[in-house]
């Protein structure tokens, strides 16, 4: 007989060409690998996609200062006084000669959310023409902006997908006043299209804040400036505030139901794996022992135990990779563009689109390769030792 | 050698691939039993205690805040027994990280409302009652930092700031510690007192965060519900009143579909090892194709053999369903007091047994069915003469 190389090309390619003998058997493992990469798929794409759209959202030369001890923007102040002194600070980007800071309000309003039909927290925020102009990546889809010192909102793309209540040119009540939606903006991946804006001024008086405002966005003349910024505001003892990059902050946002949903992904696609793998070592020994005269004609022509192994933990990886496939397809089909929404760190809703990146694909990819190579290993080491003999009298 | 018998060896001819299908059935129970379990935590678990509360917050959201003159007024109005006021202090023990689910109540009427949830000695009360600055903590929470009644303890608050400090921290003495009567409220909490917190804060003493109302009984929930709604309906604060379950439902729908990912998850689960044991028990019973006929050529009926067929699907099913709803139960005991603050109480209620069970019989008899007709239909001569 040939070289051990060519016998076991002959032993693959003969357990590869009879599979659709064992169909039924090969089909079930393909579906249970199928569904655990699936599940595993499912929940590392919406883990993905909350946290690269919290990432996304956060620019790096932009300072967010808040109250020390918030967490969050919804629970931090600021007063009219301490945005005056940021604007004092050292590396604040200037426009025109005048620093550039964005002082905003940050309340929560009810939405009602399609798909459960129940109210939902919808972040409004209130912020001046500095805020638009710190954010570069905004773009008005539809209608105009809101008009300084007026009633009208604009709302973000995303929210608009996924909560009721807020349609362009429909009036909105909250409380005892009446906005009017004005326009539909865009922020393709950022938090922001989870929100409704409005101007700074009138939600102040609207919701009895006074002057107050609850965070600034601080523009930086660069990235590096922002050390001394933090230093600076850091020392100020009229300040008591925090700050650190808007990337960082929302970074840190990501973290806590990024990592919730990965924390109850993972041990579930594990789960699944193992159920996975118990069907395929079940279809791999089945179909070790439907050829078992087929293994033992070809170890007494001469073919090695080896090559018997090699054919079996082929066919199993085989199986495992189309399992893959299938799965992989499948959740990319019904969850690829689907977008969903949950509480986010600041108590309120934020849009978001399942993500299926590299690193889940190759995630999946080495979860169906393990149930292949395990599932294989042993089914295969029970046809390498088989004697021939029995294979043949049975 | 009885029927039973026979079933029994016939599972067990093969204990390897027994085992392996027993695996397989034990993982989607498993994950049944689990998953179910928080899908009925989240949704159908019932708080018989609350079915006379009612919570009242502002109609923009629940977060915007009520002037305080609304407590009299709703206290006035016909059904309600009593109201409290109550706000969200955003309490953190020295990190930030260590959040506290902590309130500023008016102790008597918080009593008279929420005292079937709790479990406090009377003399520990009675201080709570008396004492301005006396908090109450819940066991979790004392556990957690050692704390005893006793002890004064500074809680920072994430949004207010005290006027006598100019700090956001106010300094408590814990009068009494408590433990939850309704399994699934947190104990991670802590309660004390409106006036002292009030006098003391800079900024929205005029405010409340919402009120906590009893009503005469469930059945006036909604009457009562409605007149509170009417009566500040056009004011600058309007209000949405309902009660305790609802409310929670409606915010624990604000995670996201939870019902949905855990439906699709669970049938994903059993589309996976319906394909595995269905195939593998219509091989077994294929591989069984003389015996069958040897069975019927002694004359055994045909509906024995299917029952033997259906009787060794059932066990299988059984066997492996019962180790994986077994195991769920199990852990989920382990896993309830971490839970207990997240989704409530947390175990496998005999509904979610009774569903498992029910499933357990349909898969059993379903993937039992086909190779059982094959048998019930096998005519000797051709299971004699096949092979």
């Amino acid at each position: 007989m040939g070289s051990l190389f060519s016998q076991i090309g002959a032993v693959v390619m003969l357990n590869l060409k009879s599979i659709p003998q064992r169909l039924a058997m090969s089909a079930a493992t393909i579906v249970a690998v199928a569904m655990a990469v699936a599940v595993l798929l499912g929940f590392l794409a919406l883990s993905e996609g909350f946290k690269a759209t919290m990432e996304g959202t956060g620019a790096t030369d932009v300072a967010v200062v808040n109250r020390k001890g918030a967490t969050s923007e919804l629970s931090s102040i600021l007063t009219a006084e301490q945005v005056r002194l940021l604007e004092t600070g050292p590396g604040v980007r200037l426009v025109d000669g005048k620093p550039l800071i964005s002082a905003e309000l940050y309340l929560v309003v009810d939405g009602i959310k399609r798909s459960s039909g129940q109210p939902a927290n919808i972040p409004l925020r209130g912020m001046n023409p500095e805020g638009l102009s710190l954010r570069e990546n905004v773009e008005l889809a539809e209608g105009r902006m809101f008009a300084p010192g007026t009633n009208e909102i604009v709302v973000g793309r995303k929210l608009l997908q996924e909560f009721a209540g807020f349609e362009l040119n429909k009036s909105v009540r909250l409380g005892s006043n009446t906005w009017l939606v004005v326009g539909v903006f865009e922020a393709p991946g950022t938090v922001f299209e989870s929100e409704l804006w409005a101007d700074a001024r009138v939600v102040q008086s609207l919701f009895n804040r006074g002057t107050g405002y609850q965070i600034a966005r601080v523009a930086m003349a660069s990235p590096a400036a922002l050390e001394s910024f933090a230093t600076f505001v850091e020392d100020d003892a009229r300040l008591q505030l925090q700050t650190r990059s808007e990337r960082d902050f929302y970074a840190a946002q990501a973290e806590g139901t990024g990592g919730l949903i990965r924390f109850i992904g993972w041990p579930l696609g594990i789960t699944m794996a193992i159920g996975a793998l118990a069907g395929a070592l079940n279809t791999m020994f089945s179909s070790v022992a439907a050829r078992s005269s087929e293994i033992a004609t070809l170890r007494i022509i001469g073919f090695s135990g080896v090559a018997a192994f090699a054919g079996t933990l082929v066919e199993a990886l085989a199986l495992s990779l189309i399992g893959a496939l299938v799965g992989t397809i499948a959740c990319i089909a019904l969850f690829g563009s689907m977008t969903t929404s949950t509480l986010g760190a600041n108590f309120t809703q934020v849009v978001f689109q399942l993500k299926i990146t590299p690193d889940v694909l190759l995630t999946a990819f080495i979860v169906a390769l393990v149930i292949g190579l395990v599932g294989g290993v042993f089914p295969g080491i029970r046809a390498a030792r088989q004697s021939p003999l029995i294979g043949l009298t049975s | 050698m009885n029927d039973a018998a026979l079933v029994r060896k016939n599972l067990f001819r093969k204990p390897l691939r027994t085992i392996l299908l027993v695996v397989s059935i034990f993982i989607a129970f498993f994950i049944f039993g689990v998953l179910g379990s928080f899908n009925y935590a989240f949704y159908y678990q019932d708080y018989p205690t609350a079915a006379n509360r009612l919570i009242v917050v502002n109609k923009i959201n629940f977060t915007q805040v009520l002037p305080y003159a609304y407590l009299n007024r709703v206290r006035s109005i016909e059904g309600v027994v009593a109201a409290t006021p109550m706000a969200w202090f955003g309490g953190y023990y020295q990190d930030p990280r260590n959040q506290i689910q902590s309130f500023p109540v008016e102790p008597d009427s918080f009593w008279e409302i929420y005292k079937t949830d709790f479990a406090l000695p009377p003399e520990e009360l009675d201080a709570f009652m008396k004492l301005r600055t006396g908090m109450i903590v819940g066991r979790s929470f004392a556990d957690r930092f050692g704390f005893k009644v006793g002890d004064t303890i500074p809680l920072r608050s994430e949004i207010y700031t005290n006027k006598a400090t100019g700090q956001q921290v106010w300094d408590f003495q814990i009068v009494g510690i408590f433990d939850s009567t309704v399994t699934g409220n947190p104990t991670n909490a802590a309660y004390f007192n409106y006036e002292y917190f009030r006098e003391s804060q800079t900024f929205g003493p005029d405010f409340i965060g919402w009120l906590g109302v009893k009503t005469l009984s469930a059945e006036a929930n909604d009457q009562v519900a409605k007149t509170i709604d009417a009566t500040f309906a056009n004011s600058t604060a309007e209000t949405r009143t309902a009660d305790e379950l609802a409310f929670g439902r409606a915010f624990l729908s604000q995670l996201g579909d939870i019902g949905f990912i855990i439906t699709l998850v669970v049938s994903a689960a059993f589309a996976a090892i319906l394909m595995v044991v269905g195939n593998t028990m219509m091989m077994a019973v294929r591989e069984r194709t003389t015996e069958i006929g040897v069975m019927k050529t002694l004359g055994f009926p045909s509906g024995r053999v299917v029952r033997m067929v259906l009787g060794e699907s059932l066990l299988l099913t059984a066997i492996g369903a019962g180790l994986g709803l077994g195991l769920a139960a199990f852990l989920l005991v382990g896993l309830a007091p971490q839970l207990r603050d997240v989704v409530g109480n947390i175990s496998m209620s005999p509904w979610v047994t009774g569903i498992g069970v029910s499933i357990a019989i349909v898969f059993g008899i379903g993937v039992g069915l086909f190779p059982a007709l094959n048998a019930f239909n096998l005519k000797i001569t051709d299971a004699l003469g096949r092979k």
